[in-house]
């Protein structure tokens, strides 16, 4: 399966954007090359403007831009994005509901060697409390680049999150369609449902891969929008599985899991196990070893499923 | 500045300073020193020099004004108010629970307010969005912003302070409301912001100062920043918190407090007096 990190397909989604949409502009905070807004920079030099290292003040230039009807796209590190400038996204352009949209790359643990001071862990958690804000995360290359066009022609905050790992490309760009708030079915299964996000998603499909093998059905759902999330296809899944196991490379706590968890005890309480990172900060190290030493990958999903229905 | 629009500019500040007044003693809350040292400079603004419509608050060629120091916003509603923008009888209605004159400025309920505001810091780096947005498209507006000289104190304001330098926004105009008080007492004694001057000029802005209850020099500060190409300006302005009523005047006491009835009255009665004077 062929590889691309959804930070790249981002850079690319922005060059393909500005060709329709001609009051496109994008910022970053002196993280272009890694982010990949460079790709666009290359491209449209004149509709790019670094901010240097102010993630604050950028945040608030992108609403002072939005208030006079361009589209802007915003970009840094998750940790800064979300992190840093909580504070401004919030009050800057969540409070006047501006149309700004947040580029977030490098989230998880996935940053890899760079450590725990950049792995962003907790952006899901702070964005989905802002009121009004959409929060994406896109699974893979066709996910990321259909997920940046889409969200370019509606209106309001949304915030975007996108990783520095190659991620395996599962989805067809022929038939995938991205709809805001919408889950998608990947695979039909009785016995269990399992719900990821992101880089976790193909993972969550090679464990549903093999538990089959064992004679266990996977439900398997990709939630890439976490707010708004998908009520009606988790519920349903409940009501056909009895048992919820999410899978998010972000902590448990405020992210995927607690947003199933929500849904599920105010309208089906089924029991939900959340496979994510546990309340604790990582590490420098290869990102390959650094998923798999916090349970974020295939193996640690199918001893849950296994644990989870007594097999 | 012709003798004549002066009075008359004074007289409008008079009116301005009584809304600000009965817009906080309604509200039995809200920040009238802050609100009143700035009166002058916003009234003019928006009664003579802003291009601005009060029956089209969107207007896409319009000059913005984004009050960073949003806590102000009972001087920000009152010029409003007296603009044209909505009743004047509305002011009374500020912070009340059914009212759209909220605590601090919020664009998408108030006309005229092109920015929300209130977290301080916030408010100068929305005005370098919109004037860098004004020069990737040609479009010739101006937008200005007015900041406390507590408020400056955020490091935000010397991140955009950087930015608006580096990106040559001379459309770009910002007052700092040298009052010289905030809330837990002067600022040369809280966090010293000093020398405001010579940090904006470090920074590579024009730089003005000028008195901000003096409205030949307002004027003046204002024409400078228009003639100031390539360079954003700073208007450092020496105000008087409270300016206008007397014993609100340099009064760190009177930053976020309401008068009671007999302080409003008397705040009410020299109010009247001086715009009687000026007519």
């Amino acid at each position: 399966m062929d590889k691309k990190a959804t930070r790249e397909s981002y850079g690319e989604a922005l060059v393909a954007l500005a060709e329709k949409r001609n009051d496109l502009v994008v910022l970053d905070a002196d993280l272009a090359a890694a982010t990949k807004t460079g790709i666009f920079k290359k491209a449209y030099p004149d509709r790019f403007f670094d901010c240097g290292i102010a993630e604050a003040n950028m945040m608030g230039v992108a609403a002072g831009i939005a208030t006079t009807g361009k589209l802007v796209f915003a970009s840094t590190f998750a940790m800064f994005a979300a992190g840093r400038a909580y504070e401004i996204v919030r009050n800057s352009i969540g409070y006047p509901h501006l149309n700004v949209k947040i580029g977030a790359t490098h989230a998880g643990i996935s940053v890899g060697e760079d450590g725990a001071s950049h792995q962003c862990n907790e952006d899901i958690a702070l964005m989905r409390t802002i009121p009004g804000m959409t929060v994406i995360n896109p699974a893979d290359d066709v996910e990321a680049k259909a997920a940046v066009m889409t969200m370019a022609d509606y209106e309001g905050p949304t915030y975007l999150r996108f990783g520095r790992l190659a991620a395996p490309i599962f989805n067809d760009p022929a038939t995938y369609k991205f709809e805001v708030g919408k889950g998608i079915q990947l695979r039909k299964g009785d016995d269990v449902t399992i719900i990821a996000t992101g880089l976790m998603v193909a993972q969550a499909l090679a464990a549903a891969s093999e538990l089959s093998d064992m004679g266990i059905n996977a439900d398997v759902i990709n939630i890439h929008t976490i707010k708004p999330i998908d009520k009606d296809i988790i519920i349903n899944s409940a009501k056909r599985t009895g048992n919820v196991i999410t899978v998010e490379e972000h902590s448990i706590i405020g992210g995927l899991g607690s947003a199933v968890c929500e849904v599920l005890s105010e309208n089906y309480p089924t029991k939900v196990t959340r496979i994510g990172v546990m309340d604790v900060f990582g590490h420098s190290g290869p990102a390959p070893k650094l998923l798999e030493e916090f349970g974020l990958c295939s193996e640690n999903i199918i001893n849950t499923v296994k644990k989870v229905l007594g097999k | 500045m012709d003798a004549m629009i002066k009075r008359q500019l004074e007289r409008t500040a008079a009116k301005v300073r009584l809304g600000i007044i009965e817009g906080v003693y309604n509200a039995k809350s809200g920040h009238p020193g802050g609100s009143l040292s700035i009166a002058d400079t916003l009234t003019y603004l928006y009664f003579a020099r802003m291009n601005i419509d009060p029956k089209d608050p969107q207007m896409p060629e319009r000059d913005r004004l984004v009050l960073s120091k949003g806590h102000t916003a009972p001087a920000l509603y009152s010029v409003l108010a007296n603009r044209g923008f909505f009743p004047v009888e509305e002011l009374k209605t500020l912070r009340h629970i059914d009212s759209r004159l909220q605590g601090h400025p919020v664009r998408n309920k108030i006309p005229g307010v092109d920015m929300s505001t209130g977290s301080l810091g916030q408010g100068i780096s929305a005005a370098c969005g919109m004037a860098l947005s004004g020069k990737l498209s040609n479009d010739y507006y101006r937008v200005y912003a007015i900041l406390g000289d507590g408020e400056i104190e955020e490091g935000q304001v010397w991140e955009a302070a950087m930015f608006a330098a580096h990106y040559q926004l001379d459309n770009l105009c910002i007052v700092v409301d040298n009052n010289g008080l905030q809330i837990d007492g002067k600022i040369k004694d809280v966090m010293s912001p000093y020398p405001i001057d010579e940090k904006f000029k470090a920074f590579g802005w024009n730089v003005v100062c000028i008195d901000g209850h003096d409205f030949d020099a307002i004027e003046k500060a204002f024409d400078s920043a228009e003639r100031a190409l390539n360079h954003p300006t700073a208007i450092i302005q020496k105000s008087i918190k409270g300016k206008g009523v007397s014993f609100m005047e340099d009064q760190v006491s009177w930053h976020g407090t309401a008068p009671n009835e007999e302080q409003y009255n008397q705040a009410k009665a020299e109010l009247e007096e001086q715009l009687a004077k000026l007519s």
